[in-house]
């Protein structure tokens, strides 16, 4: 679990993150929200430790990142896996490298456990036969996979996730979310997911965080979200059209089947 | 304001060197990727260097001719004159020039767009020292590499020179050989040796911190690689100064 207190961070005296509290459980996909510019991006790089927050609080398991010494910041992370917004795969090495290569770095694993850990991943991801391409060589959707693999290699205990949907078609972005959430109960993983596709939020959403101008706005899940009666939550996620029919769909039958692809 | 600016890069780039020479997180892998930059900064220059030497090499001696031609010069001056121009400054200092463009833009290019595509990030986030993991490995290449680039560098340029003697009849043979090793002096060549060991850290250190610094796209990646080839030639410009005040006085 992951616990946040008051976290507040500025940029050149302009307040981004204001007193935000939220709770990230284990095992369960907790997805932020928020239109862009919100501050979401923002709090989940104080997260992963990509910036430092001016105050608060953020407690891996009870550990606070901010009070940690530079030794135990790099033993957290070794704990932690991260899909970037645009993979951020090493375009030098292959498929399979890629996946390695937290292996090779923090294992103490001869080079066929390796690459059977690796392979394992991949096949987990439904990317076996790849491992030879290169990042360039695969689409945007197998990067997306291949860059799940690599963050799943090491077991991590928390898992984040940078718009994870963010530039795939719908079908892909689908199989993303669903390959997120079964990887998170199967390995009970704390999974952080940052996102504004409203599939995702009604899809996988089993605690959602809704931000708002650095604020935290609303806290609930999936279910919650289609009775909120917080305006502004229902401004970002009902904006279209066809999820407000699906709010309608909902509030006439109760609940709604997601197709499978 | 100037003043400033230059102070805090210098201070970061200080910083920066603090991280890059740390110890590498597992020796085996810094050994592979140190090889692996053997061969793409240091082999991969080895054609432009052999190229630019022997027409350099050639283009001094014809130079020299022109220029020292008089009954009060010996014939053989040439050969003298265009070896020690290529020990003291051709092999060393302006090889590394050359080099600071080629070798310079591609590590601060490619550093550069694995920072904008968030690969450093990745890297760090996993655990790894980026700098060091990235950068180490380039600068202990190009310096252990960068004397076999200036032996090269020396043998084909005075080649070039040969070439003249053999290929125009500005000067004979004989005359140039005998040139080539008149007074020669030993030292000349461990003066270029030293100083294309300066020069090589200069160019693997400051094109690797102006594009671990990159913030933006593209457009910053290639801004960032041209800045790292302005700052890299004027540093080595610089220590050129110092080193031949402190080296041959």
């Amino acid at each position: 679990m992951i616990e946040v207190r008051n976290l507040v961070k500025s940029f050149d005296g302009k307040t981004v993150l204001h007193g935000v509290d939220a709770t990230f459980y284990t095992g369960k996909t907790n997805l932020i929200i928020g239109q862009s510019g919100s501050g979401k991006t923002v709090l989940m790089k104080s997260l992963v430790g990509l910036l430092r927050p001016d105050q608060g609080e953020i407690l891996f398991d009870g550990r606070d990142l901010l009070k940690m010494k530079r030794d135990e910041i790099a033993s957290l992370r070794k704990e932690i896996g991260m899909l970037f917004q645009g993979s951020a795969l090493f375009d030098s090495e292959t498929v399979l490298g890629n996946v390695m290569f937290p292996l090779m770095m923090f294992t103490d694993m001869t080079r066929a456990e390796q690459r059977d850990r690796a392979m394992f991943c991949l096949e987990r991801v439904n990317l076996q036969g790849a491992e030879n391409k290169y990042p360039a060589e695969i689409s945007g959707g197998m990067q997306k996979r291949v860059a799940i693999a690599r963050a799943i290699a090491l077991n991590p205990r928390y898992l984040f996730c940078d718009e994870p949907n963010s530039g795939l078609d719908p079908k892909t972005s689908i199989l993303i979310d669903e390959l997120l959430a079964d990887i998170t109960h199967e390995y009970g993983m704390t999974t952080v997911i940052n996102t504004h596709d409203m599939n995702s939020v009604l899809g996988i959403g089993e605690n959602i965080i809704f931000i708002k101008k650095g604020y935290r706005e609303w806290v609930g899940d999936m279910s919650q979200i289609y009775n909120t009666t917080n305006d502004a939550l229902n401004d970002f996620v009902f904006a279209t059209r066809l999820f407000q029919e699906v709010r309608e769909y909902v509030a006439e039958h109760g609940t709604i089947q997601q197709r499978k692809p | 304001m100037l003043l400033t600016n230059s102070l805090a890069t210098f201070g970061r780039y200080c910083l920066f060197l603090k991280r890059v020479f740390a110890l590498p997180d597992r020796w085996s892998v810094f050994g592979r990727r140190t090889v692996a930059e053997v061969s793409k900064l240091g082999i991969d220059s080895i054609p432009l260097v052999l190229i630019i030497s022997v027409f350099i090499g050639a283009v001094i001696a014809i130079q020299m001719q022109l220029n020292i031609a008089s009954p009060l010069i010996p014939a053989y001056s040439v050969g003298l004159a265009t070896r020690d121009i290529v020990l003291l400054e051709f092999s060393n200092s302006i090889l590394c020039l050359i080099l600071a463009g080629k070798v310079g833009s591609n590590i601060a290019s490619e550093i550069g767009t694995m920072r904008v595509t968030e690969q450093i990030d990745a890297l760090e986030i996993m655990g790894v020292n980026s700098a060091n993991y990235l950068v180490l490995p380039k600068i202990i290449a190009l310096v252990c590499f960068m004397p076999v680039l200036v032996i090269l560098c020396m043998g084909t340029s005075l080649v070039g020179g040969y070439g003249v003697a053999v290929f125009t009849d500005l000067i004979t043979v004989s005359k140039y050989v005998y040139g080539l090793q008149a007074m020669f002096q030993e030292w000349y060549v461990w003066y270029a040796l030293i100083k294309s060991l300066f020069f090589a850290f200069i160019i693997a250190s400051t094109s690797s911190f102006y594009g671990y610094y990159v913030h933006g796209g593209a457009l910053e990646v290639g801004k960032a690689s041209t800045d790292s080839v302005v700052s890299s030639s004027v540093f080595i410009l610089l220590f050129d100064v110092i080193l031949t005040k402190l080296l041959l006085q």
